[in-house]
């Protein structure tokens, strides 16, 4: 009777090998993958940290060819323009995904849902070329509000989608113990629903934000760019990741230093809120209470 | 609490508006007006703007845009073949790059990392993905493009002397330039949706394959990928999807020239940097014009592939929920 | 020799087939003392069984007991899950599968496996759903392949109705039709020992008496193990039985063992009739 041999034969080795092979070629992909993120922040933290300085956060820069100076304009220009793309954005992005979650049963609602994802994928450019015929051309001239404008369409998608699937992870139970108790259901999405997602809802906002904080083109020709301190929402005004950009596309080593320690900042900003994020979502920030 | 109004039914009214109370149809109403007309307008806003403000440029060129690869603006010519052509490149490099090393990834950390290191990975990709375009293009600029040029072009001739595809002097900005620094951005896309997409194989196909006598990675070659194909193929299309349209990083390193050549050296440049560097210094209307037809056209490419690249992804997932319902 | 080169042995498979067939003798398996572990959790504890060469051993139990993770032991799929483990030996013809230096490869190409939902693989047609573990081993002649095809899909009692269609998609067939076609995917390699994890539980009752017709043929030339929550089916598929007793707080054990038909109408021990008699589980 033929025994059964459960020694490894030659063709079984060569098998082993070739998982092995593809073991390590899969460990290695992994490690090509991830090292551009550490030497991206490596170089910012690096190269940023030595500009870091008191003048960069509170002076104005200064004429072309000159030293020195700041972009104490371009710091507060951004949170402008954040303030702006929350006010305009938020407020639409919430209550579409509150529809979407709660009345969006129906094919409409599931077209809008397939074109919003959609919407999430538009070049920024575009929202750009979008904002600046919306908004600048029929003002006739660059603005705070075009840029705030043009950020807040970037924002809406991200923000309805977040808030949707915050809304989805409410427990169906609460709702209907809400208007089992004889709550009108006006009543019931406003201060039992919303509130238990609301976890959900600022991290979505917080995320949205990190994202337009660092989006540069479609400010390229709403928003503009400034040197100088802000004279009024319809007028231009910097931005952090626009002098970045055009501080570095320049020939003056002193601008790309400055550029180095904003792009430092603009990186502290977006990485620490990721991270708050993470760690809020981990604690149970978006668990029904 | 107060009495509820009882208002009549209207049927004519959407069977979502039909709200038995005037504060629920008020509130019903807001979110409805606000939200969901909101989100069309702003899809309407978006459609209707590109078309409207490329319409001049439309229909003094026609189809002749789409072929003609003269820019010039002074003699109001424009033709939109060297954009596509510095897009199409730089997009299939990135891909020929991103795409293998991602996947690879995704299955590395579903198949082989234990779960912390799988998390840790996922962790690690969401924050590249983070990284803002305009940071990515100042590494590409002050270290990337000088690496290129100083070590890596160089080192390219000299293997590969006489192959166009690394003629010329090596510029280090350019479509090669362009196509890593894409690569870079697009690599968490893919990774992020793969991962999904291979989580989803139900394990009873791994151990099928397993208990016939596979090792590791025949199971995963065998089994897992090909069940998953067309949700990796959609990964890799929102990939390009994203690459198509990023502008501000292959901006700073692609070297802005609307040449067309063969050599991965040579500068370039594409349809969202074209639009990016000469919105603001064009002339004329029929210049400003043709610059919007461009990011039409962009638009369009982008839009088609993001909903392909979806009902992809979205069919492996329904075909997952199927096989595990299945009696 | 089975297990050094399946290629050459088809060979010598396709000239001497119906000599093959009568003559081929499947090994018996045994294990001694096997703990297994999920973490720190202990779902099996000292399980020593003899499952006879060329006979079908069921075993039964209630819910939880561990049937199914004893059975992934004996062809080494218990380990795959992470942070799971085992102790004690399994021997196939007297060699210790759990050796230092055995690859797990090697033992599941000897011992198949029938999962308890089918699970035929979606994107290959019909034939090479069950070539499957032929070409992995590396048969490549498309003679070969389409011969041994043949044969297991004809053991497998599913070959009159496919054998039409052999490029449709595998999912193109019914339930019990694709649990016949996964029993020949298995069979096509000539394993030793076949494992039956509740093999019909997904099925309506024609395709389980199909399957237990063609357990009773295949039983010439494999040893089964089977587990089963379905008592009627243990008593008229198995030769042997062995009833298995645990839950989430303890370890599985083998509480009884032996012939079949005695199990059933004689019990030695008073848990076993009590859960054959219906009184729990």
């Amino acid at each position: 009777m033929p025994a059964i041999v459960l020694q490894t034969t030659p063709k079984m080795a060569q098998r082993q090998f070739v998982d092995r092979v593809m073991g390590a070629l899969l460990s290695l992909a992994t490690l090509i993958a991830l090292a551009p993120l550490v030497l991206v922040i490596a170089f910012i933290l690096g190269n940023g940290a030595a500009g870091i300085n008191l003048d960069l956060l509170t002076q104005l820069p200064k004429p072309v060819g000159e030293l020195g100076g700041g972009l104490a304009n371009a710091f507060v220009g951004t949170a402008i323009l954040i303030a702006l793309a929350v006010l305009m954005g938020v407020p639409v992005g919430i209550l579409a995904g509150v529809y979407l979650s709660e009345f969006g049963h129906s094919r409409f609602a599931s077209l809008l849902r397939f074109l919003t994802d959609v919407l999430t994928g538009v070049p920024s450019i575009v929202i750009g070329i979008v904002a600046y015929s919306a908004i600048v051309l029929p003002m006739h001239s660059f603005s705070a509000v075009s840029g705030g404008f043009a950020l807040a369409l970037i924002m809406v998608p991200v923000v309805t989608r977040t808030t949707e699937e915050a809304l989805k992870r409410v427990p169906q139970a609460l709702r209907e113990a809400a208007l089992g108790l004889g709550v009108a259901e006006w009543k019931s999405i406003l201060f039992v629903v919303i509130p238990s997602g609301m976890g959900g809802i600022v991290t979505g906002v917080m995320l949205a934000v990190a994202r337009i904080s660092g989006e540069t083109a479609p400010l390229l020709f709403t928003a503009f760019g400034s040197r100088f301190w802000q004279d009024g929402l319809n007028k231009p005004i910097a931005a952090l990741p626009l002098q970045i950009f055009q501080y570095a596309v320049a020939p003056y080593k002193d601008w790309h230093n400055q550029a180095w320690a904003a792009a430092f900042m603009l990186m502290l900003l977006i990485l620490g809120l990721n991270v708050c994020v993470r760690v809020l979502t981990r604690s149970g920030f978006q668990r029904v209470r | 609490m107060a009495a509820v109004q009882v208002a009549p039914r209207s049927r004519r009214l959407p069977s979502f508006l039909g709200a038995a109370n005037l504060p629920d149809l008020t509130f019903r109403g807001i979110v409805f007006v606000i939200g969901a007309l909101g989100l069309v307008g702003i899809i309407a806003l978006i459609v209707g703007s590109m078309i409207a403000e490329s319409m001049p440029a439309i229909r003094a060129f026609g189809p002749s845009f789409m072929v003609s690869n003269v820019w010039d603006p002074v003699k109001r010519q424009f033709g939109a073949i060297p954009f596509v052509y510095g897009t199409i490149t730089t997009s299939l490099i990135a891909l020929i790059i991103a795409a293998p090393i991602s996947i690879g990834v995704a299955l590395f950390a579903v198949e082989m990392a234990p779960p912390w290191l799988g998390n840790a990975i996922s962790v690690i990709v969401e924050l590249l993905a983070a990284i803002p375009s305009v940071l990515l293009g100042l590494w590409g600029i002050f270290v990337m493009v000088p690496f290129l040029q100083r070590v890596v072009e160089p080192w390219l001739i000299d293997r590969f002397p006489g192959v166009p595809l690394f003629e010329g002097p090596p510029y280090g900005v350019g479509l090669l330039a362009g196509g890593l620094i894409l690569a870079i951005m697009v690599v968490p896309t893919i990774v992020a949706v793969s991962r999904d997409v291979v989580v989803a194989v139900p394990i009873a196909q791994r151990e099928a394959m397993l208990a016939l006598g596979a090792t590791d990675w025949e199971a995963t070659a065998r089994a897992v990928l090909p069940y998953c194909r067309s949700g990796l193929l959609g990964a890799t299309i929102l990939g390009l999807g994203r690459a198509l349209g990023e502008t501000m990083a292959v901006t700073m390193v692609i070297g802005n020239r609307a040449d067309i050549s063969a050599s991965l050296f040579h500068p370039s440049y594409t349809m969202a940097s074209v639009i990016a560097n000469e919105f603001t210094e064009a002339t004329n209307d029929l210049y400003v014009s043709a610059l919007v037809e461009v990011g039409l056209l962009l638009f369009g490419v982008t839009i088609v592939m993001n909903m392909i690249a979806r009902l992809l992804v979205w069919s492996t997932a329904r075909a997952s929920e199927a096989q595990l319902r299945m009696a | 020799m089975v297990g050094i080169s399946l290629a050459a042995s088809l060979e010598s498979v396709a000239t001497e087939q119906r000599a093959e067939v009568v003559t081929r003798a499947a090994k018996g398996l045994e294990t001694r003392n096997v703990n297994a572990y999920y973490g720190n959790f202990e779902a099996l504890h000292d399980v020593t069984l003899d499952m006879q060469a060329n006979k079908v051993t069921a075993l039964i139990g209630p819910s939880g007991c561990g049937k199914s993770t004893f059975i992934r032991c004996l062809n080494r799929l218990h380990e795959v899950v992470r942070d799971a483990r085992v102790e004690g030996r399994v021997l196939l013809d007297g060699q210790d599968l759990y050796e230092p230096g055995i690859d797990p490869v090697i033992v599941r190409r000897n011992i198949g496996m029938v999962f308890q939902r089918p699970n035929p693989f979606p994107t290959m047609s019909i034939f090479d759903n069950v070539a499957a573990g032929l070409r992995l081993n590396g048969v490549r002649s498309r003679a070969l392949l389409t011969d041994k095809v043949e044969k297991s899909l004809v053991q497998a009692a599913l070959w009159d109705e496919v054998k039409d269609k052999l490029k449709k998609p595998a999912l193109a067939l019914s339930g019990g039709q694709q649990q016949r076609l996964c029993i020949a995917r298995t069979i096509a390699i000539d394993p030793t020992v076949v494992l039956m994890d509740e093999p019909c539980s997904s099925l309506d009752p024609i395709s389980t008496l199909k399957i237990e017709d063609l357990i009773y043929d295949l039983k010439q030339t494999v040893t089964i193990v089977i587990v089963t929550h379905n008592m009627q089916q243990a008593a008229r598929v198995s030769d042997y039985t062995a009833f298995l007793l645990g839950n989430e707080q303890r370890a599985g054990e083998l509480v009884e063992y032996g012939v079949t038909k005695v199990i059933f109408t004689n019990p030695s021990d008073v848990r076993t009739e009590n859960y054959i008699t219906g009184r729990f589980g």
